[in-house]
């Protein structure tokens, strides 16, 4: 059943892909902009220009280009990067895992904070402890995710050094690891210095980009929270004698989360997007720095993989939604 | 008379910065003693049960009065304390549906209860669950036990309800318009079964109700409300044969007769609308 369930909606994704696919193709060679311009010394001569447009293929038209393109992607065979020299598919997936490990590590601080926002907020309902909880919701929604990091910069970077301000991980430290995986690695090998490490320089970064999310979730979580401590089921839960606390937690919080995690879904979804802005500020080697650079040099098969890795996450993340709905609900269940 | 279940003694509420909803309630209950609440929708029927239960709405506060329940009085109580007070206290709901969490199995929503307040072991708690469905005549209470609650029929529920309400012995127990939400059928299942284990177990109720039909079956007393203010207060006897008040006429003519051939309906008069 599960299993037919996640093939189907892996079916569905193959469409979405394709589209995906050709949009950034087109878009990003009909936007002005040339990769070669970027490469060639001022004065270069025309010859020289043009050899370097036939080695890219890029004298073809839009649609023959296509269709190179896509007969190899077919084949697992994502092109050359034009800036770096390097395969498209090794490239991203060096770099992938440090901005999956950011933004798992971002969602978590995401979902713990504006969970704990929502369930004090509403224990203190009608009372001050609510209006501070809104206080603090309004302000993180009201800062973007940058600005949050320049001002982390300033604060734990500059004025009170705590904080690495830059990059992963120390460089003397981060070696004899085999994958790139580094915090996951690290813990599970017991490296754990290097896990600290790896965790300092991702504080910042992964505060940054959780602390809007926060407030969104603890907005969404709240209302529903304050619905469903208006049902019948947890007045009577009061009468049979337990706290509200308890109410909140043990009763009400399972039938709230619902609305909030679909929202925390699609919202970790930005998170990745945000990953863009963030990894530049940060320096932080993953695929955002990298789509940065890709748009910046003009890099044509770089930013075709970028977004496409892209897409591939927020469908993964859409499915993993859906999943655990009927985990949450049992009425979902059956049917 | 300090035997009383439960006495409340010129109860007042309000909203904060805003409207009275109760003005100067006075009943007392006592032991084994079924005694309705009856009023039009807002009379603030519900409100008094609400205030016995410690379950008030946020905006809302006593601002007057007291309720002493088997001695104690609740109003002015720590929330601490107040739970403590309400270990003799349970309520059967208006609706069945809700009042069920629906992401829990009735078992964990039965036994939660009993292992609180009678300190029950879990296996001791599913052996009283047992035993209070059977109370309440549901055939194959393990099967039910394990069951979510929008696998259960509206009656079947309202059933669970009563069982838990009356698993740890109470002594008071508000029935917030238990049989509202029910279709017709099961109305009269429900309000026998509850009439049954009251008089089994010697628990005084607190009937909420706006069908006069259900206090002429159910209660010995009645208060009649309207807009916060008791109107009358009698053994339902006497509100039945000689209603005193004005509002309390007007509610019976309202309520549609099969006996009187030819009666049309006819509405409270405005002024009492």
């Amino acid at each position: 059943m599960l299993a037919r369930r996640i093939l189907l909606r892996l079916l569905q994704s193959i469409p979405t892909l394709a589209g995906v696919a050709v949009l950034t193709f087109v878009l990003v060679r009909v936007v002005p902009g040339d990769p070669v311009a970027m490469m060639i010394p001022p004065g270069a001569d025309d010859a020289a220009v043009a050899r370097l447009y036939a080695m890219y293929g890029l004298d073809k038209t839009i649609s023959q280009q296509f269709l190179i393109w896509a007969g190899q992607a077919l084949g697992g065979n994502f092109g050359i990067s034009i800036t770096t020299r390097q395969a498209v598919t090794g490239l991203i997936f060096s770099r992938l895992p440090a901005t999956l490990e950011l933004v798992t590590v971002a969602a978590f601080v995401a979902v713990a904070l504006g969970v704990a926002m929502a369930v004090i907020g509403t224990r203190f309902a009608g009372r001050a402890g609510e209006v501070v909880v809104d206080g603090i919701t309004g302000f993180f929604l009201a800062v973007p995710d940058f600005l949050w990091g320049l001002a982390f910069i300033v604060v734990f970077g500059v004025l009170l050094p705590l904080l690495p301000i830059s990059g992963r991980a120390d460089p003397t430290q981060a070696s004899g690891l085999s994958t790139e995986f580094t915090l996951i690695e690290s813990f599970v090998r017991f490296r754990w210095g290097i896990t600290t490490d790896v965790l300092a320089h991702m504080a910042m970064p992964a505060v940054a980009l959780a602390l809007p999310l926060a407030a969104m979730i603890a907005r969404v979580l709240k209302s529903s929270l304050a619905e469903q401590m208006g049902q019948d089921y947890a007045l009577l839960s009061r009468v049979k004698g337990f706290s509200r606390w308890h109410v909140i937690l043990a009763e009400a919080l399972r039938n709230a989360a619902i609305p909030t995690v679909s929202l925390t879904g699609v919202q970790v979804t930005f998170l990745v997007g945000g990953t863009v802005l963030i990894e530049k500020i940060f320096s932080y080697p993953g695929i955002g720095s990298l789509a940065i650079d890709a748009v910046i040099n003009r890099d044509l098969p770089l930013i075709q993989g970028l977004i496409l890795t892209f897409a591939v996450i927020f469908i993964l993340i859409n499915l993993a939604l859906d999943l655990s709905y009927a985990a949450l609900d049992p009425r979902l269940r059956h049917g | 008379m300090s035997d009383d279940v439960l006495a409340i003694e010129n109860l007042s509420a309000a909203i904060r910065n805003g409207p009275t909803l109760l003005h100067e309630i006075s009943l007392r209950l006592a032991a084994g003693e079924v005694h309705g609440l009856v009023g039009t929708s807002g009379a603030g029927k519900s409100m008094i049960g609400r205030c016995v239960l410690g379950i008030l709405p946020a905006p809302v506060r006593v601002t007057a009065g007291g309720i002493r329940f088997l001695g104690k009085q609740l109003v002015g109580l720590s929330e601490r304390d107040r739970r403590a007070a309400g270990a003799s206290l349970a309520l059967i709901p208006q609706d069945p549906l809700s009042a069920l969490n629906p992401s829990r199995r009735i078992v964990s929503q039965m036994t939660d209860v009993m292992r609180l307040r009678l300190h029950l072991s879990h296996a001791e708690a599913y052996a009283r669950a047992l035993a209070m469905l059977d109370e309440v005549h549901i055939r194959g209470p393990q099967d039910v036990l394990r069951r979510y609650p929008h696998e259960l029929s509206g009656g079947m529920r309202q059933r669970v309800l009563i069982a838990t309400a009356f698993a740890c012995e109470p002594r008071l127990i508000v029935a917030d318009e238990p049989t509202t939400a029910l279709d017709v059928t099961v109305q009269k299942q429900i309000l026998r079964l509850i009439r049954e284990l009251q008089r089994k177990h010697g628990t005084s109720v607190l009937f909420v109700t706006h069908d006069l039909g259900v206090v002429a079956k159910i209660c010995n007393s009645v208060t009649v409300l309207n807009a916060g203010r008791i109107v009358e207060q009698a053994p339902v006897a006497d509100i039945f044969l000689r209603p005193q008040d004005a509002y309390t006429q007007a509610l019976f003519a309202a309520t549609p007769r099969y006996d009187r051939p030819g009666d049309t309906l006819r509405p409270l008069p405005a002024d009492f609308a």
